[in-house]
């Protein structure tokens, strides 16, 4: 299969190997990686901080980017739900009449699971695992067990439970600016249940989330990695 | 009076109260328990989220025919209604009829609405005492007029019903002289099966099989109770919330505070910094759409959620509250749009968008910011950054992008074979 991968903007500035995590893993597969050229931000940051005429430009942009591409993926679970929730919304709140089905984009994990049909990607990562769900990837996509099984699937792989697992992690975009106090006080939280699991590595379909909750574990030299999931399924044990 | 902080400060003598944070933490755990137990009793919870909506829904849809039946209803059982376009109105109203009674003190069990009216300060400037029944207030014994709240009205019937954890409004019900109930538009139902339903969903939505206490009082009855029967409905931002197509769904709201208990912001933060009189995430939404936005307070409540979505999937109405919060925020922006002068924030938006609608501005962006970050690391991350995204790095490092963008690598590899 030809697959289109949206790498979302944040991912391609800071964290380009999750990019190349999806592509290896996608070949690895026996698929076929697009990289549309003229991808740039799905808006979300515009859309959720009010932005909203700004957003419509980004959006249209978006669906101009990846016209034509039937199968897209993006590691990026928020930015998944921006196109495929917000961006008929974004469209329309902008005056939009008769609006057109966004682009049809799969979070990684939905389109391995449910299009690909394979929860054993044939990767082996041999560390204690923590599986954070991040707000986007459980509530507004449903990911459900999906990840879970993806990950149980890999070789040599611990799974750590979090406590209050599905408690947000307190980024929410401008949020964390905007109301740093209770931002750092959600992520203290969240790092303290993530730290008396003990896993060396978090990891999320997220990687802003990931970012956040990395940033302060990282502060805390508390020797606990994030990684997106995508590059512990990319892993074959090298 | 200086005027309330915006959220972030007001939520810092909060995150700094020890006490408040352990029972804020306590509070949310038990409700969250309860609620969960309560729902997972019935058969088809998500089917009566869903019939309640639908409740809400049809009546908003014809809100005025809804009132004016309940009006009729009300008058046919001997009281009275009375109509206030804003708060000021609204305690204007109650302060004149329980002066008329002859009132020098009153009851008056904690409702949101009377907080949102403003009564306590209209009553007291008018030299009538209110008695703030409750919890641990005792009922004032010689009390001749009571003043309440009231959760949801029938319009076939002229019934109004509360739903109560300890019966403050119950007591209430037996003065003599005169009862005068305050409510909000959107509280009206069509009729007793209307009712039904969102009786079982606000009770399970609160933890509960059935409010403890629940109590129906309808117009006068001769004989018995109280000798006049007032209906205040205050409209106060109602119809013009009801004009907006995505903001209308906050309407729909039945007060069963489910979304507080188990919103993360909330449980760290309390009721305080949102103002009164509603707090949580239905009240990040309330607050701005009954009394606008431009207060620096209240412009900044659709802004105090991550948007993390928890309190969309237990509300009993299916209120998709994050939705409207970034509805909220965009008006918030909108309104900040005509300044002679573009505020920081929109210069930067509108730079970031000009920027990001062109894939060449981008990746000399990209590229551009990558370096720039790059100069700021200290052994293998980010520790401080400057200006306003200071804030972040106060409690949390960055990683430091590396060298090579994504797309740089991609095109750097070439075609495959
Ligand atoms: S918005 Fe909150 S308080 Fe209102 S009905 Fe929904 S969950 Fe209950």
């Amino acid at each position: 299969m030809r697959v289109a991968l949206f790498v979302a903007c944040f991912n391609d500035a800071l964290f380009p190997g999750t990019g190349r995590a999806v592509v290896r893993l996608l070949e690895r597969l026996g698929h076929e990686v697009a990289f549309p050229s003229a991808q740039t931000c799905c808006g979300q940051m515009h859309w959720t901080t009010g932005y909203h005429a700004e957003a419509a430009g980004l959006a249209r942009g978006f669906a101009a980017a990846f016209a034509g591409h039937d199968a897209i993926v993006t590691p990026s679970a928020s930015c998944a739900a921006t196109v495929r929730r917000d961006h008929a919304r974004i469209l329309r709140a902008a005056g939009e009449r008769d609006v057109p089905p966004a682009p049809p984009v799969h979070e990684l994990t939905e389109f391995l699971v449910d299009v690909l049909g394979v929860t054993d990607v044939g990767a082996s990562f041999p560390h204690r695992v923590a599986y954070h769900p991040t707000c986007h990837s459980a509530r507004a996509l449903g990911a459900g067990d999906r990840p879970l099984r993806l990950l149980r699937a890999v070789r040599g792989l611990e799974l750590a439970e979090i406590p209050a697992a599905d408690e947000c992690c307190g980024f929410g975009g401008t949020f964390a600016l905007k109301n740093a106090d209770v931002s750092v006080a959600l992520v203290a939280d969240k790092v303290r249940h993530i730290r008396s699991a003990a896993p060396d590595v978090v990891c999320a379909v997220d990687n802003s989330c990931l970012a956040h909750i990395g940033g302060a574990l990282s502060r805390q030299r508390s020797g606990v990695r994030v990684l997106h999931l995508a590059e512990i399924l990319a892993g074959d044990g090298a | 009076m200086t005027p309330r902080p915006k959220f972030a400060a007001a939520a810092r003598p909060a995150l700094a109260d020890t006490a408040l944070r352990r029972a804020l933490a306590d509070t949310a755990a038990d409700a969250r328990a309860r609620r969960a137990a309560a729902v997972a009793e019935l058969p088809d919870w998500p089917a009566l989220r869903a019939a309640g909506r639908a409740v809400k829904d049809r009546t908003l849809l014809n809100l005025d025919a809804c009132l004016e039946r309940l009006e009729r209803a009300v008058v046919d059982a001997g009281g009275t209604v009375h109509w206030a376009e804003n708060a000021a109105q609204a305690a204007r109203t109650v302060v004149r009829l329980a002066a008329a009674a002859g009132a020098g003190e009153v009851a008056a069990p904690a409702a949101s609405v009377l907080e949102e009216i403003g009564l306590d300060g209209a009553l007291t400037a008018a030299g009538i005492a209110v008695h703030r029944t409750g919890a641990d207030a005792e009922f004032p014994a010689g009390a001749r007029v009571a003043v309440t709240g009231v959760d949801l009205m029938v319009a076939e019937t002229g019934t109004m019903v509360a739903l109560e954890r300890a019966g403050d409004v119950r007591r209430c019900l037996t003065v003599p002289d005169a009862l005068i109930t305050v409510a909000g538009l959107e509280q009206v139902v069509p009729d007793r099966a209307d009712l039904e339903v969102l009786l079982q969903s606000v009770s399970r939505s609160a933890g509960e099989r059935l409010a403890p206490v629940v109590s129906a009082w309808t117009g006068v009855v001769a004989g018995d109770g109280p000798a006049a029967f007032h209906l205040v409905l205050v409209d106060n931002g109602r119809t013009r919330a009801l004009a907006d197509e995505v903001g209308r769904a906050a309407l729909r709201c039945v007060g069963c505070d489910a979304c507080l208990h188990v919103c993360p912001v909330y449980e760290r933060t309390g009721p305080e910094p949102y103002g009164a009189p509603h707090a949580g995430p239905i009240g990040a939404i309330r607050t701005p759409q009954l009394r606008g936005v431009a207060s620096a307070a209240n412009a900044s409540l659709p802004f105090a959620s991550t948007l993390c979505g928890a309190c969309a999937d237990v509300c009993p109405v299916e209120i998709d509250i994050p939705e409207v919060l970034v509805r909220l925020r965009g008006k918030v922006v909108d309104a900040r749009r005509g300044r002679p002068v573009p505020t920081p924030e929109l210069a930067m938006m509108r730079a970031a968008a000009w920027t990001l609608t062109d894939p060449h501005r981008y990746e000399a962006a990209l590229r551009g910011g990558t370096r720039w970050a790059r100069l700021l690391a200290r052994g293998g991350r980010i520790r401080r950054l400057p200006g306003r995204l200071g804030v972040w790095t106060d409690a949390r490092d960055l990683p430091v992008p590396p060298a090579r963008s994504f797309r740089v690598w991609w095109r750097d590899r070439g075609e495959r074979p």
